[in-house]
Parts: structure tokens; sequence; C-alpha cells
């Protein structure tokens, strides 16, 4: 099929931890200007190949059989000695989160040079030289100021821009990027991989790219490997992959991936004429003399779904506190149910916060860590219903039910389950107070595809039953679609969009709107497969 | 600009809180029951009359309103002025020029020492090539803090002098007599140290910045040196600064053990004898000493943590 020799060849790799097999029997190999997608959801095993490759395995993984070769050099048998003259130079590494993934004690150009002072015979100016002409390669404007800089002075996307700078630095045949964006908005995801493109034809490099983001790997990748519970469950080129999938795993990935399909049609709802849930005027939120929301305005109607759109320091979460009540605003006003919140008793607040519940976003820091799940969903019922223990065991179970849980997850913490468990939880929790509004902070953002859209059908299938109304907040503009009846876009605090969530994407009125939507990863393929498909074989 | 006023808020803040501790010690030195006339004079072999003794009273203690008191030895202070020892009948100035530098030679070598096991410890205890190495190393320090001070300082003593004869005991230089009791008070500071760093060092370990160095190609030692240690001294700083302090404050057990004659052999004698302006002073050294060490401290840790420096303004004009 290829008669180019492969840069990096995994033939049989097996990997266990603690002895349980994580990785089983992967090969694969990557070929020079190529990009090679490792796709799979949390737990699939593709940070742990990545890791094994570079030779970076914990201490408590060990690679049971197998061969890796890079350009014929076997890496498990290199000495410690000759994995380090590998490392930086043979292989670059672009890791997953670029806001923790640089040391916070040396300026970025400093970081950049130990690349060179590792690898190369260069003086102190020649590497100085160096790295402002990598500096100015990965797209930074002022070279000589950002050498200086620390990285708390820089925005993570010009962090992945210095930590791809690292791995570039020397050309290698070889570069990983491990969820090179996962953890940057959308609009510099695509500039990011962008970038990586760019370089990787320039230098000619191989990337290996690890990925839980099928529409990324669509528009980057030129062959894919999907993942499953560490064995290869599809290995296709890109474009067949997703043109005819071959395994029912891949079908369900593609299926459950909001990337790629838009809202289901849901029967209209009568909207008007009815008190809005939530009535939010004019409203302008500063601390002190920076103004972190100004001027927004929305209405949410009893049974819909509200969606608020907004990438890292757009005031999303500024304006949540604000509509839970937490921080007053400078000036406008939110009123929920008809009732103005900043004017109102105590005894209107208790009833208030009970009917309006706050959920957050990380399913496993919003849990206490100390109590079993009974306790968990059994405080709110504590707390709101003087009801005896029988009724509370009634309720219980029945919210429970609700979520679709188990009643054995009861007496579990919740360390010993799952994250898209601990986000139904979560949800019980909420509703065990019989509240009229959820507010739902990133609630399946941290969550794979699979166990997302799940949580988004709960989602749906209870506001149907119990006529919720949700704030949804998100950076992800495929989900907020999969779920709101409106739609908030905010930048920089401002209100960008208003609308119906369908009418705005189909025909975004604002510039801004009309960026964040060609920049959702997923729809360039089309494109991309035209203009790569003279290089296929 | 903005580090000059951090600079100018610490030292306002370290002047108040030696003013506080002036003031409490006072006040607490006034409640004591008895004093030190009653101590000295009420022996009946003397023979004093109790009008006698109340003239001596006033003698020392110049008047008898607390409040005068106050202020008049507040700014007597000022002026390096501590009164006079009741006990010794000298000037309190003449006792701790006596007894500071003594006990300023303990604290900094014995610190320096301290400092010394700290980064040995954590050296050992990460790249020693063999993993049981390395586990002795990790066991140090709570070995160490087991081991009590009169303990260490005999068995100091005995060994190192008596049986292989390295260094007297009695008899030698200030400099040379300052080796003995500075290996022994190092030690049990050099502990809480030492287990912090290494805390931490696991800690920062973990952080991905190490990982992500380690795919650069950098050795074990390199990243340990230049990114892993530089990460994880600020918790062992600040505790330097403070065990540092408590040094200044004078170490009575040391002292005692290795019959130096510093600070903390004064506070002993003030203590049983009352003698209330030598303790006055003795607190005010030992507080000055705790506030200077973390003057110091802060000072230093922003240079170690770049991102601690200055603050506010830097992030939203870089922002692009």
């Amino acid at each position: 099929m290829n008669t180019q020799r492969p840069v990096l060849d995994v033939s049989h790799l097996g990997i266990s931890y603690d002895g349980k097999p994580a990785v089983e029997n992967i090969s694969f190999q990557t070929f020079p200007g190529q990009t090679m997608a490792l796709i799979g959801e949390s737990g699939s095993g593709k940070s742990t190949i990545a890791k094994a490759i570079i030779q970076l395995l914990p201490p408590s993984a060990c690679v049971t059989h197998g061969i890796i070769t890079l350009n014929g050099i076997s890496l498990p048998d290199a000495t410690p000695r000759a994995l380090n003259a590998i490392r930086g130079h043979q292989i670059g590494f672009i890791p997953q989160d670029p806001s923790s993934s640089l040391d916070p004690r040396l300026p970025v150009g400093r970081q950049i040079e130990e690349v060179l002072r590792l690898h190369t015979s260069q003086r102190r100016a020649e590497r100085r030289a160096h790295v402002l002409h990598l500096l100015e390669h990965v797209g930074f404007s002022e070279p000589e100021r950002r050498f200086l800089q620390y990285p708390h002075e820089l925005s993570g996307g010009m962090k992945q821009r210095v930590l791809i700078a690292i791995a570039v630095a020397l050309a290698p045949p070889l570069i990983i990027a491990d969820e090179p964006t996962s953890a940057l908005d959308v609009t510099i995801q695509g500039q990011i991989l962008d970038l990586l493109d760019r370089l990787r034809e320039e230098s000619g490099s191989s990337v290996l790219m690890i990925t839980h983001d099928l529409a990324v790997a669509r528009d980057r990748a030129h062959d894919m490997i999907v993942l499953r519970h560490g064995q290869i469950a599809e290995q296709n080129t890109t474009r067949n992959l997703f043109e005819n999938p071959r395994s029912s795993y891949t079908r369900k990935l593609l299926a459950d991936s909001p990337a790629f399909h838009s809202r289901p049609a849901t029967p209209e709802r009568p909207v008007s004429g009815t008190q809005p849930a939530i009535q939010v005027k004019d409203l302008t939120i500063a601390y002190g003399s920076r103004t972190a929301v100004s001027h927004l305005s929305f209405d949410v109607q009893p049974g819909t779904t509200h969606g608020i759109i907004g990438e890292s320091g757009s005031g999303k979460t500024t304006l949540l506190r604000c509509l839970m009540g937490l921080i007053p605003p400078q000036s406008g006003s939110v009123h929920v149910q008809g009732k103005d919140i900043f004017s109102e008793t105590s005894a209107e607040r208790r009833q208030r916060l009970r009917s309006m519940q706050l959920v957050y976003q990380n399913p496993w820091s919003s849990l206490d860590p100390r109590l079993t799940i009974r306790r968990i969903i059994e405080e709110p019922l504590r707390n709101y219903f003087p009801e005896g223990q029988a009724w509370r065991q009634a309720r219980l179970h029945d919210l429970l039910e609700r979520v679709h849980l188990p009643l054995a997850l009861l007496e579990r913490y919740p360390s010993e389950i799952s994250g898209g468990q601990c986000q139904r939880v979560a949800l019980a929790r909420a509703l065990a107070a019989q509240p009229d509004i959820l507010v739902l902070d990133e609630f399946v953002s941290a969550l794979d595809v699979t166990v997302q859209a799940r949580i988004l059908e709960l989602l749906s299938e209870l506001q149907k039953e119990l006529n919720l109304t949700f704030v949804f907040v998100s950076h992800d503009l495929a989900v907020v679609r999969q779920i709101a009846d409106t739609l908030s876009i905010i930048r920089y605090g401002k209100q960008e969009e208003y609308g119906d969530a369908e009418q705005i994407f189909r025909e975004p009125a604002s510039p801004y709107t009309q960026t964040l939507l060609r920049a959702i990863p997923g729809q360039q393929h089309s494109g991309k497969a035209k203009r790569e498909g003279s290089k296929e074989w | 600009m903005s580090s000059f006023r951090h600079v100018c808020i610490q030292l306002i803040r370290a002047l108040l809180i030696l003013w506080g501790a002036f003031t409490v010690t006072f006040f607490l030195l006034q409640m004591m029951p008895g004093d030190a006339v009653m101590v000295r004079f009420m022996d009946p072999e003397l023979g004093l009359s109790p009008e006698q003794i109340e003239a001596m009273r006033v003698l020392y203690s110049g008047s008898s309103s607390p409040v005068f008191q106050y202020f008049h030895t507040i700014l007597r202070m000022l002026h390096g002025d501590f009164g006079y020892s009741v006990q010794l009948g000298v000037p309190v100035r003449t006792l701790i020029e006596a007894a500071l530098p003594v006990t300023l030679r303990l604290a900094v070598v014995g610190f320096i020492l301290s400092l010394v096991w700290t980064l040995l410890i954590a050296i050992g205890a990460s790249l020693l090539p063999a993993r049981p190495l390395r586990q002795i190393f990790q066991a140090i320090p709570g070995f160490w803090s087991a081991i009590p001070l009169y303990w260490s300082g005999i068995f100091i003593i005995q060994v190192l002098s008596f049986k292989l004869r390295l260094l007297p005991v009695v008899g030698v230089g200030p400099w040379e007599g300052t080796i003995l009791p500075a290996l022994a008070v190092s030690l049990p500071i050099a502990a809480p140290q030492a287990k912090l760093l290494l805390q931490q060092i696991e800690e920062t370990e973990r952080l991905p910045f190490v990982m992500a160095i380690r795919t650069k190609g950098a050795s074990q030692r390199s990243v340990f040196f230049r990114h892993i240690l530089p990460n994880s001294v600020t918790p062992c700083l600040t505790m330097a600064g403070i065990s540092f302090g408590e040094l200044i404050a004078g170490a009575i057990v040391t002292e005692t053990i290795f019959g130096l004659n510093g600070l903390g052999r004064l506070t002993r004698d003030a203590v049983s004898g009352q003698d209330v302006a030598v303790l006055q002073a003795v607190v005010m050294i030992g507080a000055t000493g705790f506030v200077a060490a973390n003057l110091v401290v802060d000072l230093l840790i922003p240079l170690i943590n770049p991102s601690l420096r200055s603050s506010a303004g830097w992030k939203e004009t870089s922002g692009s």
C-alpha cells in the first residue's frame, strides 16, 4: 500500500497497569508528512500508547509485548542516555494542557532554548536567535518581548504556541500531539491546528495526533485509528472511516457526536403569553472599574432552554453568579418568576434558591468525596422537606429512577463511579429540591461524546416530564445546538447575538457568531478531503 | 513601582508586629506575681526592712504608674537603653552585648548547616540510583525529628569530642566552640524543613510540566536541579524563616548542654530571677529576629516565583 519507509512502526504493542492489560495488540505505522489520529474516549488507552512511544510510562505501567521502532531504532531497547537524545530531537511532544505544561518559574524563551541547549552545540547567541526565529514562526509578532515573558503572562493559545515551538524546534521526524487543543477555545483551536498542519507540511514530519474529538480528527488526519478499551476498533483512512465506517463502535461514535448533526426536531412549544421564568434586563456587572458584563438582556420562557455561549473570559461565570443572586449588578435587573431577585426578603430568597438549582461543570469535584451517593442526594431532601425517613427513601428511589441510576450505586462514593454517573448524581441532587429552573454550567463539557449524548437525552426527557426551565452555559456550540431553544452569544461581556437558536445557527447575524460557527471542527473536511484527495494512494 | 510599595507595606507591618510584641510582653510581665526586687532582697539574711525594699523598688523601676513606665521604656529602648538588671545590678545592654554574639554565631552556623542537610536529603532522596537508598534518605527527616535535642547534644559531645577527640568542648575559640552546638541544633531544624521539601518535590514531580520537560530529552538530574527543585523550595523557605527566628530568640537547651553564655542562658536566668528588664529585652530581640527573618523570606519569595511578582496590571496588558 505504501512504498515509503514508515517513521514510526508500532507492532503488536501490549501494555498493562499493575498486571491488568490496558492496551493490547496495537499495530500501526506513520509516514512522513502524514497525520495519523488516535481516537478514543477516556480510558481507551490512547495516552498510554503515546507515553509508551516516548518511553515515559509511569512506573506502574509495563510494556508486556510488541515492538516500537522509530526510523528503525527500537525505542524500548534504547539506554536512558540514548532516549534522552531521541526525546525532543527525534520526537517532538505537544502536551495536553498548555496552562500547566510550562515551568511557571522561567521565561518562555528560556524554555524553548532548553531543547536547543540539550541537543545542539549552538552557542548562547545562536540559540537566542534560533528561539526568536521559532517564536516568529509559530505566530508571535513581538518575539523579543515574548522571549522574556513568563507563562502566567500568556493566554492558553499563546502557551500552546510556545509548546509547539518547543516540539518543532529541531524539526523532529515524529511529532506526537496529545490532545493539543482540548483545553482551548474553539476559535483558538482552529488556529493552533492550522499552525500544526503548516509546520508538518514544511518539515515533512509525521504527526501522531491523540484526540477524543472526532471532528478535529476528521479535519486534520489522513488516517485514523479508533480505540476502544485498549484495542483497535477500526483502522482506516479518514475518508473511508466517515463515509463507510466498518465497526459498529465507530458508527455509534459518529451518531453521538453533536458536531455531525443538528438538533432533533422538537415539537413547537407554546412560549408566548406566559410570564418568563427568567427575565434579565439591561444587566451590567462590574468588578471595581472593570466591566465584566454589559447591557445584557434575555428572557427564558418556562419549559424551554436558553443557551449561553462564550469563550473563556467572556463573562459567562460572572453572569451565572449574578443570575443566582450571588453578586449584585451595577445596573439592570434579574427577575425570576416575576420577582426581582435583588429586592427579595430572606424567606423569598430561600424559596428562590430552592426552585433554582445550579449544577456545576466538573463531575467529580462538585460532589463531596467523603459522602456516599445516598447522603449526597439526601442532603437537599433533609434541608428542604420536613417529611420523615420513609418519605425520603421513596423520594430517593424516585430520583434515581428519573436519572436512570441503579439503586446499587447508593452506598458508593463519588470516586467509585464514572463521570457520567457523577453528573447523573449531581442532577438527582439538584432535582431533589423540586426546582423549576436548572442552571447548568458546562454540564457535559468534561464527558466523552457517547456519555454526553446520553446525558443530553436525559436532560430533554426531564425537561418534558417536569416542565423544567434550563439555562445551559457552554463553550461548545455543537452541544448547545442540541439542546437550546433560544440563545445568547457573549463575547467580552457583550451580547453578540440573542434570539431563536436554530435561526442563529442557520443565519448568524454578527460577524463573531459567523467566526465561531466556521471554527467548529468537522465541517472543513469536505474541502480538505478534496484537497488531500490527490495525495492519497 | 508596585514592588517598592510591597516592600514598604511589609516594613510597616514588621514595625507594627514589633510594637505589638513589646506591648503584650510589657503588660504580661507587669501582671506577674511578685517581682525581681522581692526575689533578690527578701532573703532574711540580708536583713532589709520593708521600707528599704520599697526604696530599692523605686530605684529600679522609676515611677510606679505602669502607663508612664510603658512609654518611658519604649522611648528608652528606641535609644538602645534597656534599663538595669535587678539580679546582677548591671545594665541589660551589657548583658545582651555579651550574649548576643554567642547566640548569633550559633544561629547562623546552625541555620546554614540545617539548609545543607535539607538540600542533601532532598538530593539523596530524589537522585540516588538505587530505590532502597532513596528510601533511606526519605526516612531521615522523620527519624531526626524523633530524636530529642538534649540526647543528640550529649551524643555529639560524647562521640565527636570525648571519643573521637575531633573538637574539644571547653577552652576553645568562639567559632570552634560553635561548631558542635550548631551541629546539634541544626538537626531538629533540618528535619521539618527537609520533610516539607520532600513532600513539595513529590507534588511538583506530578505536575504536567515536569513530564513535558522530560519529553524535551532532559535527564533526571537536569530536570531536578533546573525545574523541580526551584519550583519546590517556597514553602520550605517560609519554614526556614520561622526556624531562624526561633534560633535568634536563643536555644536554651543547646546553650545549657554546651555551656554557652548566649541569650538562651540569659533568658533562663532572667526567668528564674523574674528579671523583668532582661526578659523584656530578650523578647524584643527574639521578636526582631522573627520579624527580620520573615521579612527576608517574604521579599525573597517573589524572586523565586515570577507569578507572585508585582501583580494585577500584568495579565491584562499582555493578553493579545
